[in-house]
């Protein structure tokens, strides 16, 4: 566990993601960074309590009298063991490992020494890593939405602070930085951006398979 | 060392059910679980956007996961309404993404510990998510729906900026220290 971390997941994201109405490319922001921090851990974890007590406390609606009957009908049918998350692998935490299914990344060359590897992107957002050599500048990545960049591996530096392993930067649209990658180990980062496109509330969806579900 | 007598008497009934289901595969206690949750979540999943139709299979669903993935159930960690609640979020999200929602890294197995839980951290953390519900309870009402909402899944991340008003500080410290002891548990294990 790394207890210096000091830019840390903002509440609201850990919320949505509790609740389930953070896309997928913050997600994986999210799982990686929490698979790092105590504190996010405790924080999702107490959002998850609120959900909880939301749960509680709503308004009941009765069930038919023969959902016990069925539920028991299928409590003791064999099941199918879900895959096991993968574990952490040199500087890549478990979450990471599972987008990159298990394989080192396959970096693709920007220019000036700068690698990346898409790990996933669909209609609510991009995830990446990116591979910075020491002392060199992020080449311009304009994102609209916010941007989430967790470090992995060596830091970096821009106008609004320093960032370590572990750390989070969360950046606006509006934000104009420039990154700059420390000295000594070439700085590896998990960037993600949440497109325009943005599902909020799921279930009406499953009336219309917009995304080819 | 906590008996299961001096257990069932100073925890709440979810959680003596709960951890009745785990250790013992108990339906009864399974039987109960479902006459306090089943009605409750399908009023939430139905409030989270769930046509009446799918309203009881997602239930059913949720209802199984929490006997099959019982022995993943921590008190010392969640508490019952908070695990359910996790469970019921992945199952309505599961029914609409194709792509399995990034989890993180599990931190320790279950089975490593086999003292039994914590009791004073167990009671510590239903009296503080008792006291959250209260508090949820005593907001207005037009800062509690959004709360509502919030948890729902009904509210985007800038959204829920807004949505402010239920205190979080107190079982975030809990839960923290909960965390801690196990870190340390799990550092000794390592050591023998
Ligand atoms: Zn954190």
């Amino acid at each position: 566990m790394n207890a210096n971390i000091s830019h840390h997941i903002p509440s609201e994201i850990l919320a949505a993601y509790a609740a389930g109405s953070l896309g997928q490319a913050f997600s994986l922001v999210v799982a990686a960074h929490v698979s790092l921090c105590d504190e996010c851990r405790a924080e999702l974890a107490a959002h998850e309590a609120a959900g909880g007590a939301v749960l509680d406390t709503t308004a009941a609606a009765a069930v038919s009298p023969d959902l016990f009957s069925r539920v028991l009908d299928h409590l003791d049918d064999p099941v199918e063991p879900e895959p096991a998350p993968r574990a952490r692998d040199g500087v890549f935490p478990g979450p990471i490992m599972d987008a990159l299914k298990g394989k080192a990344p396959r970096w693709k060359s920007l220019g000036g020494g700068v690698k990346q590897c898409l790990i996933g992107g669909d209609t609510d957002g991009l995830s990446r890593l990116l591979f910075i050599p020491p002392k060199t500048a992020v080449p311009d990545h304009g994102h609209h939405g916010t941007e989430l960049t967790l470090v992995l591996q060596g830091g970096f530096a821009d106008e609004t602070g320093h960032f370590d392993v572990g750390d989070v930067e969360v950046a606006d649209a509006d934000l104009d930085h420039t990154p700059v990658a420390d000295a000594g180990a070439p700085c590896i980062v998990l960037a993600a951006t949440d497109a325009p496109l943005k599902f909020n509330t799921f279930l009406p969806r499953l009336l219309q398979p917009l995304f080819g579900i | 060392m906590t008996s299961q007598a001096e257990r069932n008497r100073s925890y709440s009934e979810q959680t003596v059910w709960m951890l009745a289901i785990r250790d013992q595969r108990d339906k009864a206690a399974f039987a109960k679980l479902f006459d306090h949750y089943a009605a409750r979540l399908k009023g939430f999943v139905m409030r989270a956007g769930a046509p009446k139709a799918q309203a009881e299979d997602i239930v059913q669903e949720v209802m199984l996961t929490v006997w099959r993935k019982a022995h993943l159930f921590d008190p010392e960690r969640a508490q019952v309404s908070s695990w359910i609640y996790q469970i019921a979020r992945n199952r309505q999200i599961d029914v609409i993404r194709k792509e399995a929602r990034p989890v993180p890294e599990a931190l320790a197995n279950e089975d490593e510990s086999d003292d039994g839980p914590d009791a004073g951290q167990v009671i510590a953390l239903e009296q503080e998510t008792d006291k959250l519900r209260q508090a949820l309870e005593k907001l207005a009402p037009a800062q509690r729906e959004m709360i509502e909402r919030a948890y729902l899944g009904d509210l985007t991340h800038t959204e829920i900026r807004e949505a402010t008003g239920l205190p979080l500080g107190t079982i975030k410290s809990r839960i923290r220290l909960g965390l801690e002891r196990l870190r340390h548990e799990l550092k000794d294990l390592r050591q023998e």
